[in-house]
């Protein structure tokens, strides 16, 4: 699903140069639920924003569902985007002036689906996270946990290849992370592919697989026996 | 094209412009005012412009009046400081040589530039009106309006020197009984008697009409003065599209041609160009509804630029929102036309409601000033003015659209969601 080869990405700071990732070489295959650990700094979230498309990196190559990633206008960048990955965020950002089902109905919006059958799938993923009552609220009128909730829906509405999930438990208490990792679980155990950036031990022990991160390098990459999420609740 | 017809894209539109009701109750206020005050200029000047017409409606607007004064340069043998006296056959010279002139009613009177009104008298009543003796052309030049059942004086009067007057509204009811009918009725002037054949309505055009003014034919008036062919002055109507300043100036030529005056003596012949006039007037409120477009235009361009200014700014508000959009598949077109079409709402709703609302004030103003002094009537703006302001508005729109909309476009989706 994922290949990624000799990935190379430097920050102009100024006059220094600062060098974040040093030849990241990774594989992830279809239905696997990766963690990327590390330190701040460590070169993750760049890794991430490179996955996702919204940076560039300076050599290397990345190959998305057999589609060469490289010198992407930002129209087809947002067209790949679109097609091939969802995110899920720390804070979320769900719009708040649009409601859940709105919030989640917008990737497809941006597909031009037919705004009837787009509330349809919204509302049908809305479900399978279990807000279907309440689709008609503003983000404001939801728990943190709700809003992540709205944002893993609207992620997976356009049904992509792969989630991206930057620190998606970073800004809720433990219960609510486990029930959000449940959840993580669930969509996973579906077959969807996820790559999950966290610092959390115990989140990363949730997925499948971990993958270490220092200084710009992959230190370690192993498949784990999986922590299902339902035994914390 | 696609974005414009669609209607997600206005659910969209209006959403994040509800959102921001203060934004964009702010955003509006400038635009809004902007043709408000356009719109309440150049209908009040058109009321101006309206107002003036009307009041000078009893009067052709290219007309002019002549008369004689004194010479002021020897000429031909004659000294300087002659008086010259206007004859009756001038008329038919000028309407012979100057083909611009479309009226000439030559005139005379007794009470007004010195000389000593009529006295009339009917039984025990009587006053000193002013009394005129005049043509029936006079009446192309400035419009008489004569009561029901009465006429002016017509060509038959002329010709049997007819004892036949126009009587005004204030003489009417001195002379006559409150419920007695003027007409054909006999009133005493200067000794002679007059039948009544109508009563003039006064409107008030000239600068010396009474409501008292009593008019006899020329002719009549001049067996009963012994005035000879002394004309008093001429009233003279050019055509509509005639140059009325060149054709006062062929009248006096030709005038002081026929009385033997110095080619360059401005003083001998007498003359006021009501046409000059007018079209000084009309001339003012012509820049005033040029006036009023320059500050509505400039208005107007000051409240689209606040329009984006504070879309410049609403834009860095919803830096996270837009970029959330970015990631989530909008393309940068997407991104850029939806700022643009709510510039553009935005400019349009303003100006709509703008509109009205100048409409509406300048009904006011018209039912306020209805029936007073002031010369204000029917204040509108021609609709071309008004479709030429939407369209300067969408097009201001778009143009001031963009500004932000290329700001929304450059920020890179990875910046507008890094945490803070």
């Amino acid at each position: 699903m994922i290949e990624i080869k000799d990935l190379h990405k430097s920050y102009q700071m100024g006059s220094n140069s600062l060098h974040v990732l040093k030849g990241i070489n990774l594989s992830v295959e279809d239905g696997e639920l990766v963690a990327i650990m590390g330190s701040s700094g460590s070169g993750k979230s760049t890794l991430l924003n490179i996955l996702g498309m919204l940076d560039g990196a300076d050599s290397g190559e990345y190959i998305l569902d057999g589609v060469p990633i490289k010198n992407l206008s930002e129209t087809k960048a947002a067209q790949y985007r679109n097609k091939f990955l969802g995110f899920i965020f720390q804070s979320f950002n769900l719009i708040n002036y649009k409601n859940a089902l709105e919030n989640v109905a917008l990737p497809l919006y941006y597909q031009r689906m037919p705004r009837k059958q787009r509330q349809e799938k919204a509302l049908k993923y809305l479900e399978q996270v279990g807000l279907k009552e309440w689709a008609h609220h503003l983000p404001s009128e939801l728990s943190g946990g709700q809003k992540q909730r709205v944002a893993i829906a609207r992620a997976m509405a356009a049904e992509p290849k792969v989630l991206l999930a930057d620190e998606l438990t970073g800004a809720l208490d433990s219960v609510t992370s486990y029930e959000i990792m449940e959840l993580i679980q669930k969509i996973n155990d579906q077959g969807n592919t996820i790559l999950v950036v966290t610092h959390e031990d115990d989140i990363a022990h949730m997925c499948k697989r971990i993958v270490y991160l220092k200084d710009g390098i992959i230190e370690k990459d192993e498949k784990i026996e999986q922590v299902r999420a339902e035994s914390y609740v | 094209m696609r974005q414009l017809l669609d209607r997600d894209t206005w659910i969209e539109i209006f959403q994040s412009i509800r959102k921001n009701r203060l934004r964009t109750f702010l955003t509006m206020i400038g635009v809004f005012i902007g043709i408000y005050i356009y719109i309440g200029l150049s209908g009040a000047s058109k009321g101006l412009d309206n107002g003036f017409e009307k009041e000078f409606e009893s009067v052709a607007r290219n007309s002019m009046f002549i008369w004689a004064q004194t010479t002021s340069l020897p000429y031909s043998g004659f000294k300087t400081g002659r008086q010259i006296q206007l004859k009756l056959p001038d008329a038919e010279v000028l309407r012979k040589q100057i083909p611009e002139i479309m009226a000439i009613a030559p005139r005379n009177v007794r009470g007004i530039f010195g000389s000593s009104p009529g006295l009339i008298t009917r039984g025990l009543k009587s006053g000193n009106y002013s009394v005129f003796g005049d043509f029936p052309d006079f009446t192309k030049i400035a419009t008489k309006r004569i009561y029901d059942g009465g006429r002016f004086i017509n060509d038959d009067d002329i010709e049997q020197e007819r004892k036949v007057c126009v009587i005004g509204e204030r003489t009417q009811r001195e002379l006559f009984d409150e419920e007695e009918d003027p007409l054909g009725g006999y009133i005493t002037i200067d000794g002679i008697s007059f039948q009544v054949v109508g009563v003039h309505k006064f409107a008030g055009g000239g600068p010396f009409d009474n409501d008292s003014d009593i008019f006899i034919p020329f002719s009549t008036y001049r067996k009963l003065y012994n005035t000879g062919q002394d004309v008093s002055w001429f009233t003279i109507a050019a055509y509509d599209d005639a140059d009325v300043v060149k054709v006062e100036e062929d009248i006096k030529a030709t005038l002081r041609r026929i009385h033997r005056i110095d080619p360059r003596d401005e003083r001998a012949i007498g003359s006021f160009n009501l046409g000059e006039a007018f079209n000084r007037i009309f001339g003012f409120s012509a820049g005033l509804t040029f006036l009023s477009l320059i500050v509505g235009v400039a208005t107007i361009l000051a409240g689209v630029i606040g329009i984006g200014n504070i879309l410049l700014i609403s834009v860095k508000e919803r830096t996270k929102e837009l970029g959330v959009r970015r990631a989530m598949g909008a393309t940068p077109g997407e991104i850029r036309n939806q700022i643009i079409i709510e510039s553009l709402v935005l400019t349009m709703l303003a100006g709509i409601i703008g509109i009205i609302a100048g409409a509406a004030t300048l009904r006011l103003i018209d039912s306020l000033t209805q029936g007073g002094d002031f010369p204000y009537t029917n204040p509108t703006v021609p609709i071309p003015y008004v479709v030429g302001s939407l369209f300067l508005m969408v097009i201001l729109g778009i143009l001031i659209g963009l500004i932000p909309a290329q700001r929304a476009v450059s920020i890179r989706p990875i910046d507008a969601l890094r945490e803070e």
